[in-house]
């Protein structure tokens, strides 16, 4: 039977860990990620969970002994945050390029210095090209949702590229809200155990990420880039079964809301496309067409679902909680990319906002849709970037 | 690979090697210098033979050591290790 729980992000993506299985968690402690491997550690300690749980000495270490152990086979879970997830990125490229279906739970917090620990996507985006699939969530039950659909993508032998489960620090990581938990039995239908193409076995040894020539490196990278292609189809059908079997889905790559006659539409990921449905649903009484949309995944990105929600819309307003110095923010970056060469195209703004945790309440989002309403009645954006709330 | 792959339907999903003689080609040339056993000091102790990266030194009748000179690259992993210092390492050519 499935379950009702009231529990944080963190502690939820422990649960989703525990219900996926994982064989093996080589973790190290981060704030805002601990409490992500104190719960796996605590279901480990008190067998509620069969898995081999391994205590290291750093995040590049935690990387290296989840490669080990999927390269011997195993289903693999770690987490972190931040300056773990940057000490890691050796190893990203080691796991995304020995094809191994490795799931991280990323709990986004901002790089320092300053120090800081609160939410920021300047940990994960920094990773963009390290061949790791990337999903945003937006509430507690996601996360749970989200690492079981991601292991299912992961090990398809269509894809076996690691992924990133991000959810914000703070906002998600240690806010409790009421999660359901499948019953067991439907998970393990959905997910079936994990059936490695090649292993690390004493008795048939093999090498793996030894010397490659320039005469056949680039092929194995077009294999990866291949395989993020393959999972750009598999995603929503992953999600559309997980739907019939749960009863919830997310709509693969764009949670839209509000957004069929929209005239502007609010572009972000994370909590801010939670917080955007309430500053529409506001504007909306009082009869500005503007709906909410909020992406998902960033890589592989949706450059086919941006095309199609730029159709309806004359204006795009994309807000980052990023930013890519010298260039603009992230999610901006690639939406314009996406647009690239599409004619009588719409209006688009770029706004950086809620870097280190700063805030960014729908009375926020509800200020940028105004000024974005105002560029569009005047038919021409007069800044392209914007920082929101900035002191001057 | 054992075998030179024609095309990408060849490969494997990622790059895997599996045990054979001088996948890299005949390493050998790499060598700056070379080791010499000196037999009148070895005594057949064959820690050459455990600590060589390589697998280079072959296991002869009677435990004597010999070193496969077309794929040993001169480390002097095999000198450093022998206890009677009876390898050294000689400058090629």
């Amino acid at each position: 039977m499935s379950q009702l729980i009231i529990d944080t992000g963190n502690h939820i993506a422990g649960y989703a860990c525990k219900a996926a299985k994982a064989d093996v968690i080589a973790a190290y402690p981060i704030t805002p990620q601990s409490s992500v491997v104190e719960q796996i550690a605590d279901f480990v300690e008190k067998g509620k969970m069969d898995a081999k749980y391994i205590r290291v000495e750093s995040e590049h270490s935690a990387m290296a002994a989840c490669i080990g152990a999927a390269a011997a086979g195993a289903r693999t879970f770690t987490a972190t945050s931040a300056h773990g997830l940057a000490l890691m990125h050796e190893m990203l490229h080691w796991a995304s390029a020995a094809r191994l279906p490795i799931v991280m739970a990323v709990v986004n917090r901002a790089m320092g210095p300053g120090w800081n620990i609160w939410a920021d996507f300047s940990d994960s985006l920094s990773q963009r090209d390290t061949g790791w699939i990337q999903f945003y969530c937006a509430d507690n039950q996601e996360i749970f949702d989200t690492i079981i659909q991601a292991y299912r993508l992961c090990e398809d032998k269509r894809v076996r590229m690691p992924t990133m489960v991000c959810h914000e620090g703070l906002i998600l990581s240690h806010t409790s809200m009421p999660v359901e938990i499948p019953d067991q039995k439907d998970i393990d239908e959905f997910l079936p155990p994990y059936d490695p193409p090649w292993i690390l076995d004493v008795d048939k040894p093999v090498t793996h990420g030894s010397l490659i020539y320039p005469e056949w490196y680039m092929e194995f990278r077009y294999f990866m880039d291949e395989a993020m292609k393959n999972a750009k189809k598999l995603i929503p059908e992953i999600d559309k079964e997980y739907g019939r079997k749960f009863g919830r889905e997310y709509r693969g790559y764009i949670e839209r809301y509000r957004c069929d006659d929209a005239d502007l539409v609010l572009l972000s990921m994370g909590t801010i496309g939670s917080e955007a449905k309430i500053a529409v649903d506001r504007l909306r009484r009082h009869g500005f067409k503007v709906g909410a949309a909020r992406v998902r995944v960033f890589r592989p990105f949706p450059k086919e679902e941006i095309q199609n929600l730029a159709e309806g819309a004359r204006m795009l307003t994309v807000i980052d909680r990023h930013i890519s110095y010298g260039m603009e923010g992230p999610l901006f970056i690639e939406v314009k990319a996406s647009l690239y060469g599409k004619e009588d195209g719409p209006l688009m703004t770029g706004l950086i906002a809620g870097l280190g945790g700063r805030d960014v309440t729908y009375l926020d989002i509800e200020k940028i849709a105004q000024k974005s309403l105002k560029h569009l009645e005047a038919g021409k954006v007069t800044k392209e970037v914007e920082w929101v709330g900035l002191r001057r | 690979m054992s075998e030179k792959p024609k095309s990408l339907k060849d490969l494997p999903i990622t790059i895997i090697s599996r045990p054979m003689t001088g996948s890299a080609g005949e390493t050998g040339f790499w060598r700056t210098f070379r080791p010499v056993v000196d037999r009148s000091k070895c005594t057949n102790c064959l820690l050459c033979w455990i600590f060589c990266p390589e697998g280079c030194i072959e296991r002869g009748e009677g435990d004597v050591p010999t070193v496969n000179y077309t794929y040993c690259k001169g480390c002097g992993v095999c000198a450093n290790e022998c206890p009677v210092r009876a390898i050294t390492m000689e400058r090629e050519g």
